[in-house]
């Protein structure tokens, strides 16, 4: 397939592989978080782990927008789809993310509730047009790349003076994320492991620009390389980190030159700005409540605001005892350090977020790599 | 007197008519129905016994039997319909046993409401499937649910055949060192059917590849008697039929990813909607597995088979107690190729 096979490039693989084994320190270990679920599926899903030597080694980051999403509001969804009237419309990574009292979306859905998956959130604009009798509920999740569309289509239901639309807004911020993981590194964990540097996600860039992580570089002094998500775009970024870490720069890099810049997409920008309002604080799952790290709709579309308008009230829950989400969002745990990975905790049943969502850590892992884990098991029992 | 003949009957209207409660009824309507549709269609000499069964007698060999129920939406789509699904997915779930199939039954449940001239549509598909497969539809049923309660039409059907002397074909048979082999291209059917559902607009036009396999099975066996086996992999797609013969046989398989026949415009598809063509469903294809040294002749046999022209070798059957599929992908890394988890796309067949 043109332009996608290109960068699946098999041979180009291997001269890039060779490149960042010739540059490699001997003795040292880069230890890369890839931010973005993305990143780790493709690293997954096309083997890159194996393809690379021992001294790299990859850190799976928070950014999967279906992990992040805490319990509390999961069942304010739940809520509002068991309400008579309401049709919710929600992403399909969603539908699975178990809740509290064992419930998720698609157990509501089989009870009776009216809820839809859909492909995008204008696909929920157009069920409201179509069914004046449902109040349809869009159920609004993900980082910079997934806001505009939602402010597009809260600007065009305001436009057309749709009365039968609103939005569940859970929109979340990379920068803030980044900016949290780093101060909570430098607090408690940054012993137990190190972390060298960032493989930053195009996609958020292609929004924001490559400026809003600037301050990775300068302030916390490390590397980022904003990568796009085909597998040789993510061997770029490791090659690219690698040669900042032996020439001791400290940069923010832009291998996905190809849609990314350094400003982003400011009719982007300029519509988010004018529909959200930062949040003074916003619960994570894994990372706790974290300050001006999130987005709520701001007060001249109160009628498109469905925690406004039917006045849901969040309610913190805590994650299951037994799993270790919140240490592998943070990087300081492996899925196989779980003891529910894999047993209990399965793409079926899943008991953690990281388990669900194909870009969650656990997920990727049990899809594509846990083979990886008996080799690993045998060598620690060995040891 | 009056001029109308007393064993006249107005014909059923397939034009304008629509299924309504009489037609599951036990009544004339049904009666009627089932005269002048599915008895003139599926007309064959077993149904012409006229009984409430049909009595045949099975040449030698061992018996085999399965049964499908369809409920594909949409009903009719690019390269078939529900009709010739429902006759071809029965065939192939009795092929794969290495079995010449004898006699095909269908049940039908029917919507109040639903055209007859889109039932008519269906029937004739199916009676034409099962004619150029050479299986008699031998055993029928109707019944018809209130509107709401179904789709239009949901089909069952069920398969009897023969496998066979010295054919001994299963999924527990696969042996580490064997070859696995494909009949064709990968995920056309799923592809097809989802370039149709709501708010996706291909416009390439991606073709189900439904067909029956069983004279591919037959000429296969020929060939190469001593296949260990068959599967079709319809829903979950290869993905999961290599899953599944792993775990019966308790081996482990190693497939190549550049050796998978893909069209380019079901990975072009799959590319767009984020799904695997591993995982996409084929109603026309079929997964072998046979000993290395057999894996030439059996390649071969199928080539020369109109329904195995792109046939190929895609990896082997290894050790493993884990009964892990992995997959050399085409970048140059090693995966797992796990079972389909969820659902990939609802209501495929």
């Amino acid at each position: 397939m043109k332009y996608v096979d290109e960068f699946r490039d098999g041979g180009a693989a291997r001269v890039l592989v060779r490149a960042i084994e010739r540059d490699l320190d001997a003795g040292r270990r880069y230890n890369f978080m890839e931010f973005c679920g993305g990143h780790t599926h493709a690293i997954a899903r096309y083997g890159i782990r194996s393809m690379l030597p021992a001294a790299i080694n990859f850190i799976h980051g928070p950014g999967c927008p279906v992990c992040v999403l805490p319990i509390g509001r999961i069942d304010s969804a739940i809520e509002l789809a068991q309400r008579p009237g309401v049709t919710l419309c929600s992403y399909g990574d969603t539908m699975r993310v178990p809740a509290s009292h064992g419930m998720s979306l698609i157990k509501a859905k089989a009870r009776g509730a009216d809820v839809r998956m859909v492909y995008s959130c204008a696909d929920a604009l157009g069920i409201a047009r179509d069914h004046p009798e449902r109040h349809v509920v869009f159920f609004a999740i993900g980082f910079e790349t997934t806001t505009p569309p939602t402010a597009a289509v809260i600007l065009a239901a305001a436009a057309e003076g749709l009365e039968n639309f609103s939005v569940f807004c859970n929109h979340v911020l990379t920068p803030a994320a980044i900016q949290n993981l780093l101060d909570a590194r430098q607090e408690r964990e940054i012993a137990e492991v190190p972390l060298d540097g960032f493989i930053g996600p195009s996609h958020v860039s292609a929004i924001i620009g490559s400026r809003p992580y600037e301050f990775v570089a300068e302030k916390y002094a490390k590397p980022v390389v904003i990568a796009g998500f085909e597998p040789l775009d993510v061997l770029q970024a490791v090659w690219m980190l690698v040669r900042q870490l032996n020439e001791a720069r400290c940069e923010v890099e832009n291998q996905f030159s190809r849609a990314v810049t350094r400003d982003g997409n400011r009719k982007a920008q300029r519509m988010v700005a004018e529909v959200f309002e930062l949040r003074e604080t916003f619960e994570w799952r894994g990372l706790g409540e974290l300050p001006s790290s999130a987005l709520r709709i701001r007060p001249r579309f109160h009628d498109f605001d469905a925690e406004a308008r039917h006045g849901l009230a969040y309610r913190a829950v805590a994650d299951n005892k037994a799993c270790e989400c919140g240490a592998i969002l943070r990087g300081v745990k492996q899925p196989r350090d779980c003891k529910v990975f894999g047993t209990a905790c399965t793409p079926e049943n899943p008991i953690g977020s990281c388990m669900v969502s194909s870009e969650g850590a656990c997920a990727a892992h049990y899809t594509y790599g846990r083979f990886r884990d008996i080799a690993v098991r045998a060598a620690e029992r060995a040891a | 007197m009056s001029p109308v003949r007393a064993d006249y009957a107005r014909p059923v209207d397939f034009k304008h008519g629509r299924v309504d409660m009489s037609h599951g009824a036990g009544g004339r309507a049904m009666a009627q129905l089932i005269e002048e549709l599915f008895l003139r269609q599926f007309d064959n000499p077993l149904l012409r016994q006229r009984n409430d069964q049909a009595l045949f007698s099975p040449p030698p060999g061992r018996l085999v039997i399965a049964t499908d129920s369809h409920v594909v939406s949409p009903l009719f789509f690019p390269g078939g319909d529900i009709g010739c699904l429902s006759v071809h997915g029965t065939i192939n779930d009795v092929a794969m046993a290495g079995a010449m199939p004898i006699v095909l039954s269908a049940g039908f449940i029917l919507e109040e409401g639903f055209p007859l001239v889109e039932l008519e549509r269906i029937v004739k598909s199916m009676a034409h499937a099962a004619r150029q497969a050479a299986v008699p539809i031998a055993a029928g049923d109707t019944k018809v649910v209130e509107r709401g309660k179904g789709d239009g039409v949901f089909i069952n059907t069920t398969g009897i055949g023969v496998v066979p002397d010295g054919i001994d074909i299963g999924g527990d048979r696969a042996c580490p060192g064997d070859a696995i082999i494909v009949s064709g291209t990968l995920g056309d059917h799923g592809a097809a059917i989802m370039s149709l559902r709501k708010n996706i607009g291909f416009t390439a036009q991606i073709r189900s590849d439904t067909a029956a396999l069983h004279t591919l099975v037959a000429a296969m066996i020929a060939a190469v008697p001593q296949i260990h086996c068959l599967r079709d992999p319809t829903r979950g797609g290869l993905g999961t039929t290599l899953n599944e013969l792993a775990k019966q046989s308790g081996a482990g398989m190693l497939i190549e990813e550049n050796a998978l026949p893909v069209r380019p415009e079901v990975s072009a598809a799959c590319e767009l909607l984020g799904i695997d063509p591993l995982y996409m469903a084929n109603e026309g294809k079929l997964v072998a597995i046979c000993a290395a040294h057999r894996a030439a002749s059996l390649v071969a046999a199928m080539r020369a088979h109109p329904l195995g022209t792109d046939a190929v070798r895609i990896g082997e059957v290894i050790a493993d107690d884990h009964h892990f599929v992995q997959m050399n992908t085409g970048f140059g890394g090693r995966r797992v190729v796990d079972w389909l988890s969820g659902e990939q796309l609802p209501r495929i067949c």
